[in-house]
């Protein structure tokens, strides 16, 4: 069995820490120990983007990223966007424009393009296509969620998602 | 060496469900004590919006708001039974079934109306926002919520009705061969353009212009939606999309997300769709199966221009840059060489 090593994270603004086995990726420690399921395992080796979270302000793949090596960090979900039960900028702006099918995708989508608002509020299309593009989606052809981004920017001028 | 540019045409007819042993899917539905209404499914949303569609067809039937309505498609162990998703049949089949079980249950609760207000069920009509009210005469009105809770605590009544759509299994003529595999079929038509670099094989589609032909739009958004990811989904089929690329050689098969190709965000063609509604006389008001068919009439439309750009006919999927170089090399060598 796996040595357990601890963990301490500030999850979604909360402090949390669990032992999680060494070796665990970050995905399953936030699935499997944190109880966050929002970052998706698609693929698990770092092609479609479903996992990717915020850590410490910049955008990660957490099925590539090791669970001890984020002790002490901050780590951003989608699960911690919306706040009370007011959605996000963006989580409305998907849901308004019809950006989601079967959603697997969603949650990596998001927090792609949350990344991205944070450092360019006011991204032009070609911005949008280059921070979705480690991002796969099966069901929408991509318009939509361009356009989603692109009206979640608009509606939020100026300022960081 | 140059940069072609080519237009295609494609028409497609797709069939609504399939049609092997008879093609049955059911459905039930019951009020809550307080007018809400349960639909039991085992049909499963698979994110093309089935329990959004279903909600509003029992809503429309019942005469109630969509937001009273909940879908629950919670297990195929204890559920009515259904064939499932697929073949575009969800709409049309699973829709037809809740019609059915919705109208006993409207019809169940029109009658305990009736004895609340002390009239004849059949000059009772719902109001769409909750009510049931005698025709033309509004101010004779009882709520939904009344009539539920009426039904279950002092008339004993269950509101709710059972519903079974089948397609019987069509035989073929013994002397034609001819049968009916489906009862309505969805049309498209896709013009496509690209441009063919006969150099490197490279192909870019340039624009893709859809008329979808879908019976009725129960969902306009959601139609829109199904038909844009369904448009791009046609033109990786027709370009990028194989796991096999040397067919029956396995060699060289996409073992994960970064060897299976699609086109990226990067990579949109500039797309149009357009809607038309024909309403299927079988159809769940109207509706017909718009999933599988709107991926379908951008394949040939590729391939139709890409014939028209460089003057070679691919007839293997994907169109491989390989393929259309190899199919260029052939038709420039001597004939007989």
């Amino acid at each position: 069995m796996a040595k357990k090593v601890p963990v301490q994270v500030t999850l979604n603004g909360e402090e949390r820490a669990e032992f999680v086995e060494s070796g665990a990726t970050l995905l399953n420690a936030l699935r499997g120990r944190f109880g966050d399921t929002s970052p998706k395992g698609g693929c698990h080796q770092g092609t479609c983007g479903a996992c990717s979270v915020i850590i410490d302000g910049e955008l990660k793949l957490s099925c590539l990223t090791l669970a001890e090596a984020c002790d002490g960090a901050e780590i951003v979900t989608t699960a911690g966007l919306a706040t009370n039960s007011a959605m996000h900028p963006l989580q409305r702006a998907f849901a308004e424009g019809f950006a989601a099918q079967c959603g697997f995708c969603t949650p990596g989508m998001i927090m792609a393009a949350k990344a991205l608002l944070d450092q360019k509020p006011d991204p032009t299309r070609e911005d949008v296509i280059e921070a979705l593009s480690g991002n796969i989606c099966r069901c929408t052809g991509y318009e939509p969620i361009i356009q989603a981004v692109l009206a979640a920017a608009a509606a939020s001028p100026h300022k960081a998602a | 060496m140059a940069i072609r540019r080519g237009r295609g045409v494609a028409a497609v007819n797709y069939p609504t469900g399939m049609n092997l042993g008879g093609d049955p899917s059911q459905a039930l539905v019951h009020s809550t004590p307080t007018g809400n209404f349960m639909v039991t499914l085992s049909s499963v949303d698979l994110g093309q919006g089935l329990k959004q569609i279903m909600a509003q067809i029992c809503a429309e039937t019942i005469g109630v708001p969509a937001e009273l309505v909940t879908i629950d498609t919670g297990d195929t162990d204890t559920g009515p039974h259904c064939m499932g998703t697929f073949a575009s049949r969800g709409t049309h089949r699973i829709g037809n079934a809740v019609i059915q079980a919705a109208t006993e249950a409207r019809q169940v609760m029109l009658e305990v109306a009736a004895e609340e207000l002390e009239v004849n069920a059949s000059d009772l009509e719902t109001d769409g926002t909750g009510n049931i009210h005698v025709k033309g005469a509004p101010q004779k009105a009882i709520s939904i919520f009344d009539t539920a809770l009426a039904a279950h605590f002092k008339r004993g009544r269950s509101i709710s009705g059972r519903g079974m759509f089948l397609v019987p299994r069509s035989y073929p003529e013994v002397e034609t061969g001819a049968m009916k595999p489906a009862t309505c079929y969805a049309h498209a038509c896709t013009v496509v353009e690209v441009d063919v670099d006969d150099e490197t094989g490279e192909v870019t589609v340039v624009s893709v212009k859809n008329v979808f032909e879908i019976g009725r739009a129960l969902n306009p958004r959601m139609v829109e939606q199904q038909l844009v990811g369904g448009s791009w989904m046609g033109l990786s089929h027709a370009l990028y999309e194989t796991t096999e690329p040397y067919y029956p050689n396995r060699e060289h098969g996409g073992t994960d997300f970064n060897q299976y190709l699609m086109p990226g965000p990067g990579d949109l063609a500039e797309t149009e769709i357009i809607v038309l509604e024909r309403p299927a006389a079988d159809g769940p008001y109207g509706a017909k199966g718009p999933g599988e068919m709107c991926a379908n009439p951008q394949i040939p439309a590729v391939a139709n221009a890409i014939f028209d750009a460089v003057g070679v006919r691919i007839d293997h999927l994907p169109i491989t840059p390989e393929r259309i170089l190899r199919a260029l090399r052939a038709q420039a060598a001597p004939a007989g060489a």
